[in-house]
This record gives structure tokens, C-alpha cells and sequence, in this order.
């Protein structure tokens, strides 16, 4: 897939634009930064913050069933807080909530709470047999990103997105060495 | 105005199922329900199915975000969330939420028995004092407040239909336990309420 010189977030708004996905709540991580500004700087989306991940959720869930489509921005350490709700509503209802989730707590992890964090995310994936990608490479972004969404509405199935460190640079031990 | 302001503290004790068909008779416009975990949205169920109404079977505390992104999606159609004290409690903050995002068309509706009745009726740990309708004021809804009794919440379910919101009604409940309990096939009822919000159209009956 041709990215044409856009950066990762750039390509995750054009992809969330052409799959008509408007509602964007979040909590905040220092990684989604700039995706979450330019989210915000794009009246084709309505984006806020909530104080859970699980309120999120459930405003997508919400929603989605009344005919808009969303998805929830978060960290590693607020998908830890998921399980019971993303049992519970979507993937016991069918509900397409879509996930995109910046991976913190691995390939140069400073933090050991995230470090720690970290381990539970792909076990928690798997034991609700959630389709998720890692996306790691610039040039599979938009594909990635773009099936993935398709997929999870066509099929009626929640879905998650991680934005691996390969992808988006992570967050450093130290500012310096971040190559921007 | 009231001459004497309704409390936590006197707020008649009301029985639940006869409140829910005291809302739901008043619905003319198919306005959408979200039922919390439990007995409010078993009492929702007995109270008559609606297209338009969503029983939660778990993810307890999220009727509230529910109901708000039902009523972000269609700013057109009053949305009420109905939600138990206890599940309240696991999410106080989608209060702020609410009262930031200010949605016009949203109710809340919280049905405060002080206790954890669907599990054997353990107290809350709001028995020290928590007043919800307090919290909602302080997370920016200055309207919440709780309802007299019978006829005052009629005239306040009604006052939600015909004014903008967001608002927020306490409920203060007498220990009463639920009427009948909801068919749990969580993708029927997912499916009914999207037919039911018009954002599902399907040939197949139902």
C-alpha cells in the first residue's frame, strides 16, 4: 500500500474518514498525541475524553447500534481495564467497537507498571478471541488499519488495533534519542 | 416551585416496576431505553418490550455511556438510561462525561435501593451519605435532583420530554424485588434495538 510520504497518524485519520468512523472518546497517551490532535483539528469527527476506558466502550457500543460508528483510543494499561465490558457488551452482543490501542510497556519500556501491564494485553486478546493486528510497518498501515475496520463491521465483531513502537517510535527513556 | 425541596433524605420510597411503567407509558415518540444490569432492566422487560429498548446482561455501571453514545448518535430522539445505584457507583465519572458533552436529548434515571439487591441485598458503600443527585450537580448537571414521589416524578419524566436536557432524576426505591426477568440472548436484543433505532433493516421477521 502506497503511504505517499504520510505519517502513521495521518494515514489512520484518511483510513477512519473512508470507513465513515466519526465518534473518537479516548484516554489520553502520549504516543496517540499526534493523532489525537489532528483528530480534534477535523470537524468530520466528534472526539472528547472520558474518565474509563469502559465508558468508551460502551458509548461505541451505544452508538454503533444507533447507527454511527466510532472507536476508542487508549494505552496499553487501559486495555488491561477492558475485560469484563468487552466480554459483556461487545463480543456477547456483536457490537463492531472498534479499539486502537498505542503498545506501551515493550521495546524500550521505561516504565515497569506498564513493562508489567504490558503481558496481559495479547493473553486478554486471545482469551476473548478478539480479531486484533499489530500494526508495525508504515507501508501496511492504511491496509491494515482499513481491513480491519471493514472487517469488524462487516462481520458484527469488536476488533483492536495495536500501534506497535516499530510503528509509531514509542515512548523513549529518554526524549533525546526520539527520532522525529 | 416546590415549597418544600425534595432530599435523599425525604424522598418517598417508590416500587420500581410501577415507576418503569409509569415512564414507559409516557413514551409516544419511540424514545430509546437503556435498561442497566439487574433488576432495573428486568424491570424494564416486564414493564412491556419495546423496540426500542436495550437490556444489559453484564458490563455493569455502563447503561449511562450507552445510553449517551445512543443519544450522540440520533440528537433527534430522547434517550433515557436507567441505571441502578450500585452500577452508578462503578462509573461516577461518566457524570462529568455527560455534563461536558451536554446532550439535549439524554435522561438519566437512577434507581437508588441502597442496596446490591440481585445479589442478596448487601448495603452499597454509600450508606455513609453518598447523595447521587448531589454527585450529578457537582459534575456539572445543576438540574439533578430526586423526585417527591409518584406524581412528581411523572411531572419531571414529562418535563424531560418537552425541554432539553441533559437531565438527571434519583429515584429513591422501596425494597421491592423485580416482576419477571429478561430473555438473556443478548444478540436478539442487539439486534431488535438496532431495528428499533432504525440503523438495521433486515428482511428477516422480527
Amino acid at each position: 500500500m502506497e503511504s505517499a510520504g504520510r505519517a502513521w497518524h495521518q494515514i489512520v485519520i484518511d483510513v477512519l474518514k473512508a470507513n465513515e468512523v466519526r465518534l473518537i472518546p479516548y484516554v489520553p497517551d502520549n504516543v496517540l498525541k499526534p493523532l489525537i490532535a489532528g483528530i480534534h483539528a477535523d470537524p468530520f469527527f466528534e472526539a472528547f475524553t472520558v474518565a474509563r476506558e469502559e465508558e468508551a466502550v460502551g458509548i461505541v457500543a451505544g452508538a454503533v447500534m444507533a447507527g454511527r460508528r466510532g472507536m476508542v483510543l487508549m494505552q496499553t494499561s487501559g486495555f488491561a481495564t477492558l475485560a469484563n465490558v468487552l466480554a459483556s457488551l461487545p463480543c456477547a452482543y456483536q457490537i463492531p467497537v472498534l479499539m486502537m490501542v498505542s503498545e506501551r510497556g515493550t521495546l524500550g519500556e521505561f516504565n515497569i507498571g506498564q513493562a508489567a501491564v504490558w503481558r496481559t494485553m495479547r493473553p486478554t486478546l486471545e482469551s476473548l478471541a478478539m480479531p486484533y493486528h499489530v500494526v508495525t510497518r508504515l507501508d501496511e498501515c492504511e491496509f491494515v488499519v482499513d481491513r480491519t475496520i471493514r472487517q469488524a463491521h462487516l462481520t458484527q465483531q469488536p476488533a483492536a488495533l495495536i500501534l506497535s513502537p516499530l510503528l509509531t517510535g514509542g515512548k523513549s527513556v529518554t526524549p533525546k534519542v526520539v527520532a522525529q | 416551585m416546590a415549597e418544600i425541596l425534595t432530599t435523599a433524605h425525604n424522598a418517598k420510597r417508590m416500587y420500581r416496576f410501577d415507576l418503569t411503567q409509569r415512564l414507559v407509558a409516557r413514551l409516544t415518540k419511540n424514545e430509546a431505553v437503556v435498561g442497566g444490569i439487574g433488576h432495573t432492566n428486568f424491570d424494564l422487560w416486564s414493564a412491556g418490550h419495546r423496540a426500542q429498548n436495550f437490556y444489559m446482561l453484564g458490563s455493569m455501571g455502563l447503561a449511562i455511556p450507552i445510553a449517551l453514545g445512543v443519544a450522540l448518535a440520533q440528537p433527534d430522539r430522547k434517550v433515557f438510561a436507567l441505571e441502578g445505584d450500585g452500577s452508578l457507583l462503578m462509573q461516577l465519572g461518566c457524570l462529568a462525561t455527560v455534563a461536558t458533552l451536554a446532550p439535549k436529548n439524554l435522561t438519566i434515571l437512577v434507581m437508588d435501593n441502597g442496596v446490591y439487591q440481585i445479589t442478596g441485598g448487601q448495603g452499597t458503600p454509600a450508606a455513609g451519605g453518598a447523595d447521587y443527585a448531589a454527585i450529578a450537580r457537582g459534575c456539572g448537571l445543576p438540574n439533578a435532583g430526586w423526585a417527591a414521589d409518584e406524581a412528581d416524578f411523572e411531572r419531571l419524566v414529562q418535563q424531560c420530554l418537552e425541554t432539553d436536557g441533559p437531565h438527571f432524576i434519583g429515584l429513591k426505591l422501596d425494597d421491592q424485588g423485580p416482576v419477571t426477568q429478561t430473555e438473556r440472548d443478548p444478540v436478539q436484543i442487539r439486534d431488535r434495538f438496532m431495528r428499533g433505532m432504525g440503523a438495521k433493516k433486515s428482511k428477516l421477521p422480527g
